[in-house]
């Protein structure tokens, strides 16, 4: 054999030691992570009816080990407590008193999404078809709206950048909203119309009223939208994901200091008199944040490694920081 | 003279001039095998990790889609001045392979970086090498295909290059899924892997692909700038160049028609990522035929018909809400389309230009591509604002298949004058 073919097996053989040594860790990686832990032990021997008894906050857990990934629900009055784990895996998920839903991946040759709608006793009832990976997930307080936000594209071929798709459905009529960029949006009381028009980050208020996101050259609005009239109004600049008081007098959400850079802060406003404050929180959020109650404020943020916690913070820029359920991602309170 | 005697072919004149050799049969060189062999591994290798990407960045490393989807749009811009850095170096030091082996190994060595990546900017720098790898290699790839056959068979070898090429690219999400299915969350593995395939990829161009020794090179005069620039001056490259971008300005990305597919269809909804894997599959299949029939009939005339594929694959995607049939039809000619400009193109531009200058020649056409296709994307993103989604479409397609007529013109004059004055 020449030199040449003798230097082409040998870095074969480096390809298939090295290629055999990534399967090898692997294995050995995700053997070590299903191993159940003495807390996971603990969390599969609470029962999720028990919990679900309750007032309850519901939640994709993320601590190592077999439950990873899965929809868990602790009661509201031992957050930090033993959780109850579903069989469920949502990379998102939103749940009320009445009704559920769980965003996913189908991991496969081709990866697909989907969302899944859940019953009281948070069983799946039946699916929606997701165009994109799951960003938002948000019901309406009696579970009779879902609103789905899917972030499109990030493939080599579609080269689009960012784009996301947010779909509103009627889970009573069986009726669909369609894509929210298909609504007229009204900014400085005129119709406004630009192709890289999105919007993401839907919350329900009462009817046919809901707010969201309404991002275009590079800035965000918080809009107020009305599913019957299929309109959106901008409210107010710089103002992302939003999400309303349990008693629909304010609006939280995450705003950017510096609009060129994606770091975010958290901000209540009040509607009646469109004053904004700051809150105590520092760090920067990416999370559509939920209400704990109308006093308290529930967001994710990432810990170690593929870990994130949920953390609590005043609603009126006052206190500090703190962990609510560790190991957790993605909460939504049932009162 | 028995190829004007062959039905179909209306004149020699149609092809460019130094395209006239008879069609000779036979199969393509051991180089273009080989080359096509490292892209398919290559490919293999960088697709089952752009499956993974978006998972990996929001599922394991906790970014937002908005800062993933920054991150994305950050190395987009930069592989168009390095791909003509790639073809100048290969045509100024004579070694293309040299530039093209760093080209790939750069990109290799990225997928083992991604293993420790655990945050936004680590991922950014390491997508953005790769893409410079990518950049960097494909001209003086696309150059020594070019050198290793005869100029009438330029058309099929680059269609086989590209066939190759684009097998790897659908092998490689289900080599990615197959392993994430078999161990979840493995994320490591797969970068492992990765580099794992771009290695023997690497090794096939190496020690096993002949490059370098051109015969022909001591007795032609050395490769300067001010030799790139006089291509740009040569009236039959820069006709190409401005029908390229000519046609390239009304090109709308993939990524649009595919939200338009999106908004029209509850198959596409659904089947999303299968609208990439549709197009993909045609462009493999009739990447050699087209190749070989823009061979025969004139590669210009290959090219144009496939910017008119594309615009009826905008109207197929603006036209009234089609069921499954519409839906492929539309990825069909998407698919027609890449099969009949791109390896098409390179043939082109290396048939049009010096051998010593081959990679500059090739990199500059495919940059005019490149540059077409930014300012086409802001033009359609205005287009869009002011008059709507479909109407912005049509709009493309009915200029599309107004303006491809015109640039074969552009094609045709030169041709027939260099050979009238023969």
């Amino acid at each position: 054999m020449s030199r040449r073919g003798v230097a082409f097996v040998l870095a074969c053989v480096v390809a298939v030691v090295i290629g055999g040594a990534a399967i090898g860790l692997g294995r050995r990686n995700a053997a070590e992570a299903a191993r159940p832990t003495a807390a996971t032990a603990a969390d599969l021997a609470l029962d999720v009816a028990t919990v679900r008894a309750g007032g309850y906050i519901a939640f994709r857990s993320t601590a190592l080990g077999p439950t990873y990934g899965r929809l868990a629900v602790v009661p509201l009055a031992a957050p930090g407590g033993p959780r109850a784990v579903t069989s469920l895996e949502c990379d998102r998920a939103y749940v009320t008193r009445a009704a559920g839903l769980c965003l996913s991946a189908a991991r496969g040759a081709v990866t697909t999404y989907r969302a899944t709608l859940l019953d009281a006793a948070l069983s799946p009832r039946r699916g929606l078809p997701l165009a994109g990976i799951p960003s938002r997930a948000r019901l309406s307080a009696a579970g009779t709206l879902a609103a789905t936000t899917t972030f499109v594209g990030g493939h080599s071929y579609a080269q689009a950048g960012f784009s996301t798709a947010t779909t509103v459905h009627s889970v009573a009529a069986g009726k669909d909203y369609g894509n929210l960029e298909d609504f007229a949006v009204i900014r400085a009381g005129k119709r406004y119309r630009s192709a890289d028009l999105n919007i993401w980050g839907v919350t329900f208020g009462t009817g046919a009223r809901f707010y969201a996101t309404v991002g275009t050259k590079g800035r965000t609005y918080l809009a107020e939208g009305d599913l019957g009239a299929r309109r959106l109004t901008t409210l107010r600049e710089n103002a992302e994901c939003p999400s309303l008081s349990p008693d629909g007098t304010r609006v939280a959400y995450k705003t950017r200091p510096d609009p060129a850079q994606p770091v975010w802060r958290l901000a209540v406003l009040d509607l009646a008199t469109g004053v904004q404050t700051d809150l105590a929180e520092t760090r920067n959020v990416d999370d559509q944040v939920e209400w704990l109650d109308d006093h308290r404020i529930l967001y994710g943020l990432p810990a170690e490694g593929a870990a994130t916690d949920v953390w609590v913070v005043p609603a009126d820029g006052s206190g500090r920081p703190e962990i609510l359920i560790p190991n957790a991602w993605s909460p939504s309170v049932v009162r | 003279m028995y190829i004007s005697a062959r039905p179909g072919v209306r004149e020699i004149e149609v092809r460019p001039s130094s395209d006239t050799a008879p069609v000779i049969r036979g199969k393509v060189g051991p180089v273009v095998v080989l080359l096509g062999l490292t892209s398919l591994l290559t490919d293999v290798s960088s697709e089952m990790v752009v499956a993974v990407l978006p998972l990996f960045a929001t599922v394991a490393l906790g970014l937002s889609p908005t800062a993933y989807g920054a991150i994305e749009g950050l190395y987009q811009g930069t592989t168009a001045v390095v791909r003509l850095a790639g073809g100048f170096a290969g045509d100024r030091t004579g070694r293309p392979k040299t530039v093209a082996a760093v080209g790939y190994g750069l990109s290799a060595v990225c997928k083992l970086a991604l293993v420790p990546v655990s945050g936004g900017a680590a991922l950014a720098a390491v997508l953005a090498a790769d893409r410079t790898g990518k950049g960097l290699r494909t001209a003086p790839r696309d150059a020594m295909i070019a050198a290793s056959c005869d100029a009438a068979l330029l058309g099929r070898a680059f269609g086989v290059h590209r066939a190759m090429d684009t097998a790897g690219a659908l092998l490689g999400p289900l080599v990615a899924f197959a392993v994430l299915a078999a161990i979840p969350g493995a994320y490591s593995t797969i970068f492992g892997l990765s580099f794992a395939i771009a290695l023997v990829g690497l090794a096939v161009l190496v020690f096993l692909t002949p490059g370098e020794g051109r015969p022909a090179r001591v007795a032609l005069e050395p490769v300067s700038a001010s030799g790139v620039a006089a291509l740009v001056v040569d009236p039959r490259l820069r006709r190409l160049l401005v029908a390229t971008g000519l046609l390239s300005v009304l090109t709308v990305g993939d990524g649009f028609l595919y939200l338009a597919l999106l908004h029209r269809s509850a198959i596409a909804a659904t089947y999303f990522p299968l609208l990439l894997v549709g197009t993909a599959c045609a462009y493999m299949v009739l990447s050699v035929p087209l190749g070989r029939v823009a061979d025969r009939l004139g590669r210009p005339r290959v090219f144009v018909a496939g910017h008119l594929a594309l615009g009826l694959a905008y109207l197929a995607a603006a036209g009234p809400p089609g069921g499954a049939i519409g839906l492929c039809a539309c990825l069909l000619l998407l698919g027609a389309y890449y099969a009949a400009t791109d390896g098409v193109l390179a043939a082109a531009a290396a048939s049009l230009t010096p051998p010593q200058l081959r990679g500059s020649g090739i990199a500059l056409a495919q940059t005019a591509v490149a540059l077409g296709r930014l300012v086409a994307a802001v033009a359609f993103g205005l287009a869009w604002s002011r008059f709507g989604r479909d109407q912005a479409l049509v709009g493309f397609a009915v200029l599309l298949l107004v303006v491809a007529p015109l640039a074969a013109l552009l094609f045709r004059v030169p041709s027939q004058r260099s050979a009238a004055g023969r």
